[in-house]
């Protein structure tokens, strides 16, 4: 069932993609549809059996951790004790991930025939979207580090496959390298922190390495000539994956340009699934981060900083889809701080449930644009409400979803974060809190603000527009209604489940007992259970005043605090920050170097002995005068010549033996020391 | 296997081939059809010969198999000596594979001299498979040598604008390497008493002697690697070869310094090794950042495609120089990996030049377009290049760091940021070609993929994604060589060692007796 479930997308992709041309794209979108559908259904059988039997046997005080287990495919690489199998895990954390990735996929899947029914490459979009899925799946189910870095680079290929998918664009082709490359400095994080993670545990495999990791408070490890808290290092240079792939603050600046790419992708890609892996990223490793409190403290300030930068910017922007995307960041910032103060559950349970609305706002917002003939700007839209009606009422709902208003799934996710970070009653917990306080106001206010700006007021487009708009086909809505229901009962649902007294997690979460902020979250006091409602609906209401009651007011505010406007506005500068620190240079390196090459390397190697031999030959001919004291003189010299060489090599034949090789014994003694573990674990090491 | 000397068969089937070409009569077009075919006919029989040894060859073995060993000249001790291990296997394969290729690549774009040129692959082939099979360090020095001469007359006479200029600062600075090589070799077997390469393995030299032996091998095997700063030969050279003649370079010679080092300075010169590692991962660095910014900022195809083959190669010294496990798989890995990518790389580039006569970047663009499947075969190999998971360029690359991480993280995170420079010249090389608007009225009427030119990327495409997702098949064989070599090198480490703590315990036997006396 597993294999099925992780494999139908990986046929689906082959199928449409090598024999696209010989189908069609009618049955390329066959296809690829029905190899994502037979995958949703193989993961929620899977839900059923796997998770949900699990958590009736928790009712009764049963619990078996059997429930969770490995399909080994076969062998992937084998080098001395790194041995990776390509292996599909399958526990409580891989089948919620399976069901969130291959339920969205399949919406995503359809509307796109619809969305995608004007344009030339149907099968290769529709084969990239199952790549992607494919690539998301071995991502959520690997069962080892090395795997999980192929699923990893996987879904980035594919998102810049589908972001570049109009590669015509000059512009989409920028965005789609750049998002590659931002990730790839994420991934150089990852990598080393794979490779730390081998050097001090002497595997790559989950099981083991948890099994490891409680017996590490004590071991350190040499990194870049400092002896560190070899888990907290290990950590952190995960952490930095998970940062670039999640857009984090620091490595974020891909996320927004990526919305160069069709909507569809960006509702699947860039909101539900890929970015929220650097989330499932420190969840599976929970039992790792658990013994690295510094890493969990950076987790933590990272994600308040993103959650409270990302919604300042959202609040400025007028492209409805950077608006999104920056709401998504904001609300990835939210599940790293959860993270960080242990609470995995409950970054989890936002992960679901911002999936379902992420991705509803996402297809919404490009039902309009598809209405709006491809027009994204929402300074030209406005009172398109009563033309497109159903549109507008899923909008809503994700909204206000979004928004965390009582009773949608984003309430109960959202809620519970913020409770886990007041509750943790640290200092960064705290800040995490105040951070995410602040960013419920602004959500609730840019949110307000898409609806009016796009729905409502003067109509400020086109009269030829205006006179096209038109509801979307029933192909594009119908994942959409599938998408609501989930953003309207997700919460409610599956809050017990994840975060509540019945909880599924069977051991695929690991929490310290004295971490366990989920179970201390159910009892803070009642002003912070309250208080982010009351931020949402005084965000609601203050977006309604600025732009639905006083619409001149926007203006004026802008001009009062045009400082902070402009920072807001142009995304903290970030982008500019880059350019001149790292692309600029790297560029200005690469021609001195190239230069370097012509003039120096060549001038001193083959070019100038060239000329070098040629003045030789003059000078030889000059030497051969007929003096005998000439000749005598160059005897001497040469005679003094070799004997200062014997006398250097009789040193270094004497002394290097003596000098140079306890420097790097010393060196490879220290290393041997500091992996050392003081307690049981001494097997790993050997 | 006794009776069949099938790697003397794969080393001499070539030459067969040139007997048979210079037989040929006839009309000028009739020469080059029937050369052609000749060519062909022998490298695949060779190729399919190659195969074979592969299933014969016992995998969990790291003892060399298949040998032969023939007096040669008695007097000097030296001997015609033939064998391969797990880690030779491979690159045998390596240059049966890609010769075929070569041949098919330049069926229609080479018009000239083709008898020539012909010949001048055949040899070159039997000097490429007798240098991965030779152990006896004359034999080998002679077929490592011996590529230099085909290669040097393939540049020279069917190379662009400025083949001589190229094709004399290969032979020059590979020249240069080799003559030190010669005075090693010559050191080694008068110090030894025998050139037999197994010999000289279980036999290491004196440590300070060891020293200057490994400088001499090192200037040899980093001209050919090439390491910095010994590089700048290798982007002339690709830009003048012809397109079969980058291939090999870059498939092929390359692969020969890498494995000098492994066959020569690790087994022979352990401490030498151990000396002079940290020298050698500061320039692995050094060319791995250092020639990826390079390759950033070319306008010339072939010119980017060569400087980024010096960055990997830097991967591949750093693997192997960290004398672990995972380095050392890795490097000889990566090195398969790249003999299979950067020739295919070199292909691509030929498609497009046979049609426009042009390397430069700016003159393409928008080639998605008219040529789909072209697009699609680059993107693999770009992906392949950049070291993607499930393409065969990150199994190398990700061992080889992984083995430098255990023995210096500081090394490792610098060698570790070459995976974003990659990443970063590669998709832009990519943009640049493939994506973007259609400027250029000629680069848009180009033809797709013929045939021929699909006949021959589709094995390559399937072989890296063959490697990359199943690469233990290749690895389970090189491993036992593996093994065995570190534990030479080991051994060679622990017994100077040995002989140090030693020493002070003789000088204490001195004393005494001294003070008894």
């Amino acid at each position: 069932m597993e294999i099925i479930a992780v494999f139908a997308p990986l046929v689906g992709f082959l199928l449409a993609f090598l024999f696209g041309k010989n189908m069609g794209d009618k049955g390329a979108q066959l296809v690829t549809c029905v190899g994502i559908l037979i995958a949703a259904f193989a993961s929620c059988y899977l839900f059923s059996t796997v998770v949900l039997g699990a958590g009736h046997a928790g009712e009764q005080g049963v619990l078996h951790a059997a429930e969770a287990y490995v399909v080994t495919l076969m062998n992937w690489i084998s080098s001395g004790a790194m041995v990776v199998d390509w292996s599909l895990r399958i526990d409580a954390l891989s089948v919620v991930m399976m069901c969130v990735v291959t339920i969205v996929s399949s919406c995503v899947h359809i509307y796109s025939i619809g969305y995608m029914s004007h344009d030339a490459n149907k099968a290769r979009f529709m084969s990239y979207l199952s790549l992607f899925s494919f690539a998301m799946l071995m991502l959520v189910t690997s069962d080892n580090l090395v795997q999980l870095f192929f699923g990893w680079e996987g879904v980035g290929v594919a998102s810049y496959l589908l972001i570049g998918f109009w590669n015509h664009k000059d512009s989409a082709n920028a965005a789609s390298i750049k998002a590659f490359l931002v990730n790839r400095v994420g991934d150089f994080g990852l990598a080393l922190g794979i490779f730390a993670a081998f050097f001090v545990f002497g595997t790559v495999q989950f099981d083991e390495l948890f099994a490891l990791a409680a017996g590490s408070a004590d071991t350190m490890m040499n990194f870049f000539g400092y002896e560190l808290h070899a888990m907290t290092v290990i950590c952190l240079l995960l952490f930095m994956g998970a940062m670039g792939k999640s857009a984090q603050l620091g490595l974020h600046t891909w996320l927004p340009d990526a919305m160069e790419g069709p909507t569809p992708v960006s509702a699947l890609i860039h909101a539900a699934t890929m970015v929220t892996a650097g989330v499932f990223l420190v969840a599976r490793l929970s039992p790792m981060f658990e013994f690295a409190p510094i890493a969990l403290m950076v987790v933590t300030i990272v994600g308040g900083l993103t959650a409270f930068v990302a919604a300042t910017i959202g609040m400025t922007q007028f492209d409805i889809k950077r608006v999104i995307a920056y709401s998504t960041m904001s609300q990835l910032g939210y599940m790293f701080f959860a993270l960080g103060v242990s609470a995995y559950g409950a970054a989890i349970f936002h992960l679901m449930t911002h999936a379902f609305f992420k991705a509803l706002l996402f297809l919404g917002a490009g039902s309009v644009i598809h209405a709006m003939s491809d027009e994204q700007d929402m300074r030209k839209m406005g009172g398109i409400w009563r033309k497109i009606p159903t549109t507008y009422a899923l909008m809503w709902i994700g909204s206000l979803a979004l928004a965390g208003m009582p009773f949608f799934a984003g309430y109960y996710s959202k809620d519970m974060i913020l409770e886990s970070a007041f509750a943790d009653h640290t200092w960064f917990g705290n800040f995490a809190f105040w951070m995410g306080i602040a960013a419920a106001l602004m959500t609730a206010f840019y949110s307000a603000r898409l609806l009016f700006m796009t729905f409502h007021g003067k109509a400020r487009a086109s009269k030829k527009v205006m006179d096209h708009i038109h509801e979307s086909p029933f192909v594009m809505l119908l994942p959409l209604f599938v998408l609501a229901a989930g953003s309207l009962f997700a919460g409610y649902v599956f809050y017990e489940k994840f975060v509540g007294h019945h909880q599924i997690w069977n051991g695929s979460i690991f929490v310290l007992p004295d971490n366990d902020t989920v179970t201390a979250a159910h009892h803070v006091p009642l002003w912070v259970k309250k208080l982010p409602i009351v931020m949402g609906a005084l965000g609601l209401f203050l977006g309604w005043v600025f732009y639905a009651k006083y619409v001149g007011l926007p203006e004026k505010f802008t001009k009062m605090f045009r400082p902070l406007h402009g920072l807001f506005f142009n995304k903290w500068f970030f982008d500019e920050f880059y350019h001149k620190t790292m692309v600029a240079p790297a560029s200005f390196m690469g021609r001195l170097f190239f230069k370097t090459d012509k003039n120096v390397v060549d001038g001193l190697g083959p070019d100038g002995m060239a000329k070098s031999s040629l003045g030789l030959a003059g000078m030889l001919s000059r030497f051969q005068s007929g003096y005998v004291f000439q000749y005598a003189f160059v005897m001497m010299l040469g005679l003094i010549g070799i004997i200062t060489w014997y006398f250097f090599k009789m040193d270094l034949g004497a002394v290097a033996p003596n000098i140079e090789v306890p420097t790097m014994e010393m060196r490879g003694g220290e290393i041997q020391d500091t992996i050392m573990p003081v307690d049981g674990t001494t097997e790993a090491f050997e | 296997m006794e009776n069949i000397s099938i790697l003397s068969l794969l080393t001499f089937l070539p030459l067969i081939g040139v007997l048979f070409i210079l037989l040929i009569r006839g009309d000028e077009a009739r020469v080059a059809l029937n050369s052609k075919r000749v060519a062909l006919y022998i490298t695949s029989f060779n190729f399919l010969l190659s195969l074979f040894m592969l299933l014969r060859f016992d995998g969990s073995s790291a003892d060399f198999q298949f040998v032969e060993s023939v007096e040669w000249l008695p007097a000097l001790g030296l001997q015609y000596k033939m064998g391969i291990d797990g880690i030779s296997l491979y690159f045998v394969l390596l240059s049966t594979f890609l010769m075929p290729i070569c041949i098919l690549a330049s069926w229609n774009s080479i018009k000239n001299r083709v008898r020539e040129y012909m010949i001048a692959f055949l040899v070159l082939q039997t000097f490429m498979i007798g240098t991965f099979c030779a152990l006896d360090a004359v034999l080998f020095y002679i077929f490592f040598e011996g590529v230099l001469i085909p290669m040097f007359i393939i540049i020279g006479v069917w190379g662009g604008k400025r083949r001589v200029y190229s094709a004399f600062k290969f032979f020059l600075y590979t020249l240069l390497g080799s003559v030190l090589m010669l005075l090693a070799l010559l050191v080694l077997y008068l110090e030894v008493g025998s050139s037999d390469m197994e010999t000289l393995m279980a036999n290491p030299v004196a440590r300070g002697m060891q020293m200057w032996l490994w400088l001499a091998f090192f200037a040899s095997f980093a001209v050919k690697m090439p390491m910095w700063p010994v590089h700048t030969w290798l982007p002339d050279a690709h830009v003048e070869a012809p397109t079969a003649g980058s291939v090999i370079l870059a498939g092929v010679l390359l692969k020969m310094g890498g494995y000098g080092f492994l066959r020569f300075s690790l087994p022979m010169f352990p401490e030498a090794t151990e000396f002079f590692a940290p020298m050698v991962f500061w320039l692995s660095v050094i060319a791995i950042i250092y020639t990826s910014l390079v390759a950033l900022v070319q306008e010339d195809m072939k010119k980017l495609i060569a400087y980024s083959s010096v960055a990997h190669m830097g991967f591949v010294t750093l693997g192997i120089f960290t004398a672990t496990t995972q380095g050392i798989e890795g490097g000889i890995f990566q090195m398969i990996s790249h003999g299979v990518i950067s020739a295919a790389l070199f292909l691509c580039v030929g498609v497009v030049y046979d049609r426009l006569h042009t390397r430069e970047i700016s003159r393409y663009g928008g080639l998605v377009k008219n040529m789909p499947k072209y697009a699609t075969v680059f993107m693999v190999l770009m992906l392949g290049s950049v070291g993607l998971p499930g393409t065969s360029g990150f199994v190398g690359e990700f061992l080889a760091l992984m083995g430098a991480f255990q023995v210096n993280t500081v090394i490792a995170v610098f060698a570790t940021t070459g995976v974003v420079l990659g990443a970063a010249y590669m998709l832009a090389l990519y943009r640049r070609v493939i994506f973007g608007e259609q400027k250029n009225v000629d680069a848009a009427a180009m033809k797709d993929l013929t045939k021929l030119e699909y006949s021959y990327f589709v094995p390559l495409v399937a072989l890296v994604i063959w490697l990359g997702v199943q690469p233990s098949v290749v690895m389970d064989k090189i491993s036992p060589s593996v093994e065995k070599l570190i534990g030479q090198y080991e051994a060679g480490i622990n017994k100077s060692e040995q002989t140090e703590t030693a020493e002070p315990i003789m000088l204490e036997v001195i004393e005494e007796g001294l003070n008894n006396e």
